[in-house]
């Protein structure tokens, strides 16, 4: 026999077993497999539960039952197309094992933290979760509370959570899974214009002649944003496409130079092109005296490890954001060093390669659009190389004009209207305010008509530091939303999973599939989803898209507003707040969290019979009044006049989404640019108003190491992400048999040459481990990703395959989002 | 020959011998069946890959090739030179069957014995006319026949219809309609022809006799003298035109059954009561020189 | 002769039963060539395992032991059943839409095969040549609609050669592309994975066998390009051509495109 019989015993078990998943879930309900005609469908539009790009999709419900899709064939974004994650949307709520019910993990008919989960009543659900909650604060107070959100909730579910957490429960440990996604982009946003998100918009994809992705890798993450900037490479004269990555992925297959990095040199890279531009005079001096300042950042800031870990004591600075202004002369003495020479050996890049890039942004006739995601975000100094890339745009003044675009991509679809304008950050209030400015929680409470300091002033919990504390006791009564959090953070095997398990602990999740979260946590909620429940989404650029509810959810099945909402009238301010707070404003004495916080009447100001007719609003019949745009014209009362301005309500259902600071009835294409921007003064060209003196900052960050690198034993890098097919965890889009079937099990992508010096085959049943986790997986040297030697790259999306008990929870010292993209493995034969 | 009303065949012998003596190589031979079909059924049942493959060629402990080399022949007038693993395969089964006679694969290893046997005892039970009895040597000419036909078609004919390896690959890999081909064998035993299918048309089995024409293990009928004619081995022998000449041999003549047609069944062995039969070697021509035995089979009735 | 000697009863006997054995065998055997011959009639969607010898040979070659079907990793193949499958009864073979092949590097089927029915010679898995993918239908393609699926390429072992996105401008969306997937039969190995993972209830690319999928060239035609390019210039040298009269300069044909230099020039002209 020439092969051993375990890789065939594995392999044949493998396959078995993803056929049987696959016939399992293959069994789909009679009526989606039959093609409906179009007479008695009703259409109506919503935007792609999936990606930040935005698509916009029409959906047909009959009897019921969401039967069919298709893309709007007049929306902006995608112009009807979709990728294959959008053509199965009409899919995704009917996985066979939906939950319907809410389930406690019980024994003896009584709540048992390692008990086996039963169905039980909302009431039920709620009474031990309640009892949970109360017993927490009343034992070690708020900060003992928290809650793990998502950039897939709908924007007044994020804002109901962000005011339950930080007003009702006066805990401000609420932290999205946007930050695994978006925070460095957030805080490089905020540190070079303070004021976050893009400034220009996907119409940039038409009016770039250059286009650089820096760690991203479009072709599979962002499909129809590809298929824009592909025609343009295709159609206009010139243009053209370079790519920035540690491995090569599809993306490459468009690149006139694509590039492969060492990691974490993206840092030098980006100086040696801002030393480039200066060096070759291409400085546009004029925008740079008008428009910008010049900093430092300081350094040697640690990798956010716990405060024990040695690399962390090591720190000169840690987790310093201290920013020293500096002037032109210091700044380029500082990127002097970062020669053509020098950087093209620490890369691995060919010079010639990298002295090409560089002449894009310093063409004064070129237009550069820099596009970047997770290769970017997820990276220990991933603040400082969102700001670096802002350097080179700020340099050469290539920004706020149309096809001038440094443009951060997001992962979600509400990574952006929700995680981030919402302000659902452990430190975030809506409109980019923060907790620790005294003003804006004053202005906060104003708004919502509290007592003057029941918002903490600490910036609470953010999603790493919650693992940490669940796993060390002091976060105890926890709530996770609409994520896959045990699947998608990282190091799992010492800090997600133990701290889920730590019986001091009460860990609700709600979901509508049993995922790896879900089936950790003591309590599972039904969720409702997508277009089960009215919605608003906010895209990568700044458009704001909303839908009404289509269909009912299954069973009980109810949507995360609903379970907050409801939640809330189970604790007395009395409870939640203590007497003395109480007494600053004693017409609240008694009242429920609910009563203060959703019937203040401001969000039950608008009568159910508002709602659009024809359609069901569970929330609305419910509680009373059209929770949704109470909630929502609460929300935009923070942004409107503050270079955040919202439509009104109505306006949303009725476009195909628009495009914030929507002022005077238009929407805004490039914000900070005079005749685009309305908050930008007249004469002024250009105007970075986030800053009282309306000037961006360039901020000066070097390279340095990271924390974990290959060494004799583990002597690989790992580098981890997606694959087109399925969306994060793939709890959606692996319940959809074709798109299973697609990308059935995750694989350890490796070069050939790597995998015969270690007398490995292609497919083989091998082990990949690092210092944290061990998996077994099979091993691939063929197919869309080619990486370069020393390097393995493994999608998460896998729920058998879970890679994230290997990977290393350090993060941006700075944003605090995990570096998913680099840490030392090894891979074995099994 | 008795005159007056027979015993069942076989009661006698079990009756002065004992049951097991008296059905020794009929059990053997099931077991022996069963052995070589369970050898390939352990890998798909139960992971033990000890054999795997079929009776047409398979591969034992990873190394053993064996394959069947009427197959091989047919493949090699086909037009196809095989690789040496099926050569060294067919080799090995070729000197086996030579050495301890041809046809002891059509009675101790393929799976359609059963079958037929079992459509022979039906036949029995139900008393049915012995029907067509095409000569003997018609499986010759249809082992001719499909020789022909392969190297005329380029293929490997009679694997289109052998229900011996399909039954075999049926239960080992997978049966599809191939249960009707054995059915329909069955059938043609039952109602057509009695012991038709193997004893007359089978080219596997012809392939097999030939292949056994000298082979060294042989049934013998030392003890002829002692029969007292109850003509039980007749009634049992599939092929039974290949006792009388060693049974009835007069002095002088082999007690060795030298018919390449025997199937080394060893059923004749079991039924004689009075131990006529055994097995030996083809050089042994001992014949026991006995006194005529006491008739005491009609007494019994 | 008179009359021939008549033939003993024996005799006579024995020819009538040898003519009758001879008539009943032919009729049998006629039988057992129309079966054969039937057998070979391999079904399109029925793809052999890697290095398979052309069909006509494979079925005088294949003895049926499955020992192939038993090596296989990923239970890809299967031995034919009688009826229920459409080749010949117990030739091994695969369906790409419900398990394709995975290309092992050491080709274990392959090695398994003990006549050489799948062909020993090949010993690079790129080089099989099970079948070769063919997009039969781009009206149903969701990338022809300008959709980006692309699973077909995504999935392809030897992507980027066997299957390339050969793109274009989107003129309905107007700021599209339209990657369509292009087989390059050339580097195909027919191993299924694109067919297999179609995401449309009826696959819109299939593998098929290659007398099925692939045209012939004549060879009464040749490609002058590729000829030229074998040749390292043109098949007939000396050939000459006469500048074009221009009306003066700055209108040089030269400079449109397609424009050529003239191989000759006349003395004394232009200069």
């Amino acid at each position: 026999m020439t092969i051993s019989d375990s890789r065939r015993t594995f392999l044949k078990a493998t396959a078995a077993a993803s056929t049987a998943a696959a016939a399992g879930i293959s069994l789909a309900p009679a009526a989606l497999a039959q093609t409906p005609g179009n007479s008695d469908i009703r259409w109506d539009k919503a935007p792609c539960r999936f990606c930040g790009t935005g698509c916009s999709v029409l959906v047909g419900t009959k009897e019921g039952r969401v039967v069919a899709t298709q893309g709007d064939p007049e929306a902006p974004v995608n112009r009807g197309l979709n990728c294959i994650k959008g053509y199965f949307l009409s899919k995704i709520m009917y996985g066979t094992d939906r939950l319907t019910t809410p389930m406690l993990r019980k024994s003896g008919g009584k709540y048992d933290k390692n008990g086996e989960f039963e169905p039980v009543s909302w009431d039920e659900a709620f009474d031990v979760m309640a009892e949970k909650w109360k017993a927490a604060l009343a034992a070690n107070g708020p900060t003992s509370v928290g809650m793990f959100g998502s950039g897939q909730w709908t924007v007044w579910e994020g804002y109901a959570a962000s005011k339950l957490m930080k007003a009702g429960f006066r805990s401000n440990n609420i932290d999205p899974n946007a930050r695994h996604c978006m925070a460095s982009a957030v805080v490089g946003f905020m540190r070079a214009f303070g004021i976050d998100e893009p400034m220009g918009c996907y119409d940039d994809f038409e009016q770039a002649d250059t286009f650089v992705l820096w760690g991203s890798n479009m072709a599979e993450m962002h499909p129809i944003l590809w298929s824009r900037l592909t025609d343009t490479r295709l159609t206009k004269p010139g243009a053209q496409v370079h790519v920035l990555s540690t491995f090569e992925h599809r993306s490459f297959e468009l690149a006139d130079n694509g590039m492969v990095f060492t990691p974490q040199t993206d840092l030098a890279i980006l100086n040696y092109i801002a030393n480039y531009i200066i060096q070759n005079d291409a400085v546009n001096w004029d925008f740079l005296e008008k428009h910008v300042n010049i900093t430092k950042t300081a350094t040697d800031i640690g990798y956010g490890l716990r405060d024990t870990n040695p690399l962390q004591q090591a720190a000169a600075n840690p987790d310093s954001g201290e920013l020293t202004p500096i002037d032109f002369d210091e700044y380029a003495a500082a990127v002097a060093d970062y020669t053509l020479e020098k950087v093209a050996e620490m890369s691995g890049v060919p010079a010639h390669q990298l002295e090409r890039l560089a002449e894009q942004y310093a063409d004064p006739d070129r237009k550069v659009m820099s596009l970047w995601t997770m290769g970017f975000n997820q990276h220990t100094r991933g603040s400082w190389v969102n700001g670096l890339v802002y350097n080179v745009h700020l340099l050469t003044g290539k920004i706020s004009e149309p096809g001038n675009s440094p443009f951060s991509l997001t992962g979600q679809p509400s990574a952006c209207g929700t995680a981030r304008e919402v302000g659902t950050f452990s430190h975030r209030l809506p409109a980019d305010m923060v907790v620790t400015n005294p003003e804006h929680r004053a202005h906060a409470e104003e708004i919502w008509k509290l007592p003057e300091g029941t918002i903490p002033d600490k910036p609470g919990l953010h999603a790493v530091a919650q693992n940490r504390a669940l796993k060390d006791g002091t976060l105890n009564a926890y709530w996770v939303q609409c994520n896959n959090n045990m699947q998608a953070a990282a190091n799992i095997n010492e800090e997600g999973w133990p701290g889920y398990r730590n019986s001091q602990n009460f860990v609700t999740v709600s979901d509508a599939y049993p995922t790896v979260t879900a089936m950790s946590a003591d309590l599972i909620l039904p969720a409702a989803m997508w277009v089960e429940k009215e919605g608003a989404y906010g895209n990568a650029e700044r458009r704001t898209q909303f839908w009404h509810q289509q269909v009912m959810a299954p069973g009980e099945a109810k949507s995360d507003l609903w379970q907050l909402m409801e939640f809330a009238k189970r604790f007395t301010v009395e409870e939640a707040w203590g007497e003395e707070l109480v007494a600053k404003i004693p017409e609240l004495a008694g009242k429920t969290l609910y009563e203060v916080l959703y019937e203040n009447g401001q969000v039950n100001q608008y009568p159910t019979e508002e709602t659009a007719e024809g359609f069901d609003n569970v929330e609305a019949e419910h509680f009373g009044f059209y929770v949704q745009k109470g909630l929502f014209e609460e929300y935009a009362m923070f942004g409107r006049g503050h270079g955040h301005d919202l439509a009104p309500f109505e306006q949303y259902h009725q476009a195909r989404g628009l495009r914030w600071p929507v002022v005077d009835g238009q929407e805004t294409l490039y914000r900070f640019r005079e005749g685009y921007d309305p908050y930008v003064p007249e004469g002024s060209e250009v105007s970075f108003y986030g800053y009282p003196d309306g000037k961006a900052k360039i901020i000066f960050a070097p390279y340095e190491a990271p924390p974990e690198a290959p060494d004799e034993e583990y002597d690989l890098w790992l580098s981890t992400g997606r694959v087109l097919e399925h969306w994060h965890s793939g709890s959606m889009t692996r319940r959809v048999p074709e798109l299973h079937r697609a990308f059935p099990a995750a694989v350890v992508f490796m070069h050939p040459e790597d995998a015969e010096a270690r007398g490995l085959r292609r497919g083989q049943e091998i082990s990949i481990s690092t210092r944290r986790g061990e998996m077994l997986s099979r091993l691939e040297t063929r197919g869309r990703n080619k990486p370069p030697k020393g390097l393995v790259f493994v999608p998460w999306f896998d729920e058998g395959q879970l890679i994230n008990k290997l990977t290393l929870d350090a993060t941006c010292p700075l944003s605090k989002q995990t570096d998913f993209k680099k840490c030392a493995c090894k891979v074995e034969r099994v | 020959m008795k005159e007056t009303m027979k015993l069942p065949v076989g009661e006698e012998a079990t009756r002065l011998k004992g049951w097991w003596p008296a059905h020794r190589f009929l059990v053997l031979r099931r077991l022996s069946q069963a052995f070589f079909l369970g050898l390939f059924l352990l890998g798909p049942w139960l992971g033990l890959w000890w054999v795997a493959g079929t009776l047409a060629g398979s591969r034992t402990f990873g190394v053993l090739p064996l394959t069947d080399p009427l197959v091989l022949a047919q493949s090699l007038v086909a037009g196809h030179w095989p690789e040496l693993t099926a050569l060294i395969g067919a080799l090995i089964v070729l000197a086996a069957y030579a050495l301890i006679g041809g046809r002891v694969y059509c009675s101790w290893v393929c799976p359609i014995n059963p079958v037929t046997d079992a459509a022979h005892w039906l036949h029995e039970t139900l008393g049915l006319q012995k029907g067509w009895q095409p000569k003997r040597h018609t499986r010759l000419w249809l082992l001719a026949m499909v020789l022909i036909v392969s190297a005329l078609t380029g293929t490997i004919a009679w694997e289109v219809v052998n229900p011996i390896t399909m039954l075999h690959r049926g239960l080992v890999f997978g049966m599809g309609f191939a249960w009707a081909l054995v059915a329909l064998v069955f059938l043609f035993d039952l109602l057509v022809s009695r012991r038709g299918w193997c004893g007359h048309l089978c080219p596997v089995g012809a392939f097999y006799g030939l292949l056994g024409t000298y082979s060294l293990l042989r049934v013998s009928a030392p003890r002829r003298a002692a029969c007292d004619d109850c003509m039980d081995c007749f009634a049992v022998c599939p092929e039974n035109h290949v006792i009388a000449p060693a049974l009835r041999g007069k002095d002088g003549e082999t007690p060795l059954i030298l018919s390449p047609d025997c199937t080394n069944c060893g059923r004749c062995v079991d039924v004689c009561s009075v131990n006529v039969f055994e097995f030996t070697h083809r050089f042994d021509q001992h014949v026991e020189a006995l006194p005529p035995p006491e008739r005491s089979g009609t007494t019994a009735a | 002769m008179p009359a021939a000697t008549p033939l003993s009863p024996q005799r006579r006997r024995f020819l009538m039963d040898t003519a009758r054995m001879a008539g009943g065998c032919a009729l049998a055997g006629g039988a057992l060539v129309w079966l054969a011959r039937d057998a070979r009639a391999l079904p399109a969607e029925a793809l052999r395992p890697p290095g398979a010898l052309p069909e006509t040979d494979f079925l005088g070659a294949c003895i049926r032991c499955g020992l192939c079907v038993r090596d296989c990793p990923y239970d890809t193949l299967a031995l034919a059943e009688l009826g229920a499958d459409g080749p010949a009864t117990g030739t091994p073979f695969f369906t790409a839409r419900d398990v394709p092949c995975e290309m092992c590097d050491d080709i274990p089927c392959v090695t398994a095969c003990p006549t050489g029915a799948l062909d020993p010679a090949l010993t690079n898995i790129d080089d099989a040549r099970m079948g070769t993918a063919v997009l039969v239908d781009q009206e149903n393609c969701l990338n022809f609609l300008g959709l980006r699926c692309d699973v077909c390429y995504r999935v392809c072992p030897v992507i980027d050669a066997a299957i390339t996105l050969e793109l274009s401008h989107n003129e309905r969306s107007g700021h599209h592309a339209i990657f369509a997937p292009t087989v390059h039969a050339e580097h195909c190995t027919g191993c299924g994975k694109c067919e297999k993972s179609c995401v449309l209830p009826e696959a819109a690319i299939k593998v098929l066998p290659l007398r099925l999928a692939r045209g012939a060239p004549a060879e009464h035609y040749r490609k002058g390009w590729e000829e030229m390019e074998e040749h390292g210039g043109p098949l007939v040298e000396g050939v000459i051509d006469l500048p074009d009269r221009l009306p003066g300069p700055g209108t040089d044909n030269l400079a449109a495109p397609g424009g050529f230099e003239p191989s000759f020039t006349l003395p004394g002209a232009g200069e």
